[in-house]
């Protein structure tokens, strides 16, 4: 039975397609004077958090509650899980109380995974970024909003278009998740890094890779800049701040290069002067604000897919 | 729930054996023109009328019956759709579902008069969800229903204030609405056939 969304990767064509066009209808529900639905009235979404995020816990928690659903945010700080708890004990107790999906953010690569795949829980586990693998949702809001951008918010409509991703691939969830789902909706994707910012086995990824950004944008439909995580580096990945910047940051005349549709996006948190320069982050083309509000409308449709009714509608083989 | 067979996907009327048609095209024309008559008559004209389609075949007969309104008064009412998927009450008994267009006309709903227009009126289950609908988007002056079919066996206290033809059906057939522009053509179709998988 499919009821877990862990990986880009589990969603066929049909499945992140159907994700898009509920997101399209969902996404009018913003624009009503009572932004409510009571699709999942009486069930209950757990948030399991145990790294820091604002951006991604509000995003979901807004969704659930959008829908009606009893929200529970479980963060790491101040509970059971700083005094030593195990995610097995964690999830017995989420069990115990009921709950029918749990968004997970991990450290740890693959915790979700185990989560779902464990027997310790029956409810849907939605994958909400763990350690530097995936982060199925950030990658079905970007390509919501390239969708709208580029592709007149049709089925194919992202077909054949040239997205870069530009920056911290090694360390990026946001990258490998939006590699996946990109490459199912039919876009071409391009990494462009320093080598020492890719990942090991870049190559058996469905995308192109390229060291030189002047060469890549002026092409691309779409440019997704990514954050330099320096809390997960430990330095020796770059000589220096300044000559990253000078070579894979965004500014106003790299943005200048662009073709005149080209949008540009970031996941967030941005660090404005790093990957991106203010005037980038502040022009007509940034996308960077609709993509928060992009993302509410895409959790409420994973979610509504997910547990809206006796089965999920789309997600990952159990 | 077997509330809705006629959005069942399926070939052309005429294809099935079984199938007779109970309205031809000229037949829904007709329907259509007097029910914008009642409507115009029942409202005392178009003022503050506003036409809402119920996904996916009610929407294309709100316009109809908004093209005729216009072509009478010589004024455009505006015509929206109104999903009621995540409204249903059988909600949790199926898949999810995909959404259909909601699309509320500028105006909004206050204070008008609303008429919501569906192909078939059966169980009464879609109608109770779309009030409900309605609720969550505005409060008009009045809500009326228009249907193209009424098939009876109501399991709600619902009814209908305009309807294109009254069908005494039984509960094992099968009513079947196509328009042209979303099928081939236009017909109002019974089959006798049981029903898939024995929904009734």
């Amino acid at each position: 039975m499919k009821r877990h969304l862990l990986s880009a990767a589990d969603l066929s064509r049909d499945d992140a397609e159907l994700v898009l066009s509920t997101a399209a209808e969902l996404r009018e529900l913003a624009d009503r004077p009572i932004k409510k639905l009571p699709a999942l009235r009486g069930r209950t979404v757990v948030n399991l958090f145990f790294e820091d995020s604002t951006r991604t816990r509000i995003s979901f928690e807004a969704a659930a509650k959008r829908l009606s659903a009893d929200v529970i945010n479980f963060a790491a700080k101040g509970s059971s899980l700083s005094k030593g708890e195990s995610l097995k004990d964690t999830a017995l107790t989420l069990e115990a109380m009921g709950a029918d999906a749990v968004v997970v953010r991990h450290g740890a690569s693959g915790a979700p995974h185990r989560l779902a795949n464990s027997g310790w829980v029956r409810s849907s586990v939605v994958n909400a970024g763990d350690g530097t693998h995936e982060h199925p949702t950030q990658a079905l809001l970007d390509a919501f909003t390239m969708w709208r951008h580029l592709g007149e918010s049709k089925p194919g409509g992202l077909e054949g278009r040239k997205v870069a991703i530009v920056g911290d691939v090694l360390h990026s969830r946001v990258a490998r998740s939006n590699a996946l789902l990109l490459q199912t909706l039919g876009a071409d994707v391009t990494l462009v890094a320093p080598p020492t910012l890719l990942p090991v086995g870049v190559e058996t990824w469905p995308v192109e890779v390229s060291y030189d950004l002047d060469a890549v944008i002026p092409k691309a439909d779409a440019v997704m800049m990514l954050r330099v995580q320096a809390e997960r580096m430990n330095g020796g990945f770059f000589p220096t701040a300044r000559e990253y910047s000078r070579r894979y940051g965004l500014d106003g005349r790299r943005m200048a290069t662009l073709q005149d549709h080209t949008i540009v996006m970031h996941p967030g948190p941005m660090v404005r002067g790093m990957e991106i320069t203010a005037d980038v982050a502040d022009s007509d083309r940034s996308v960077i604000v609709e993509q928060v509000t992009n993302g509410v409308a895409v959790r409420m449709a994973v979610l509504y897919l997910l547990l809206g009714g006796s089965t999920p509608a789309v997600g990952g083989e159990e | 729930m077997p509330a809705h067979p006629q959005h069942t996907p399926s070939g052309s009327p005429d294809g099935d054996s079984t199938a007779r048609v109970v309205l031809d095209a000229g037949d829904i024309q007709r329907a259509l023109t007097r029910i914008s008559h009642e409507i115009l008559e029942r409202n005392k004209g178009a003022d503050d009328l506003v036409l809402l389609g119920i996904p996916s075949r009610g929407v294309p007969l709100a316009e109809r019956i908004a093209e005729r309104i216009a072509s009478v008064e010589g004024y455009a009412v505006p015509v929206g759709s109104l999903d009621v998927t995540m409204y249903r009450d059988d909600l949790r008994m199926k898949p999810a579902r995909a959404l259909l267009p909601t699309s509320i006309p500028p105006g909004g709903i206050d204070g008008k008069v609303v008429v919501l227009v569906d192909d078939v009126l059966f169980s009464g289950r879609t109608i109770r969800a779309a009030l409900d609908a309605l609720n969550d988007i505005g409060r008009p002056q009045a809500v009326r229903l228009a249907v193209l079919v009424d098939r009876g066996h109501r399991e709600l206290p619902i009814r209908a204030d305009f309807v294109g033809k009254n069908l005494p059906t039984s509960l094992i057939e099968r009513v079947r609405v196509t328009l042209a522009g979303i099928d081939e053509v236009d017909a109002v179709t019974i089959q006798g056939l049981a029903p898939e998988g024995g929904a009734a």
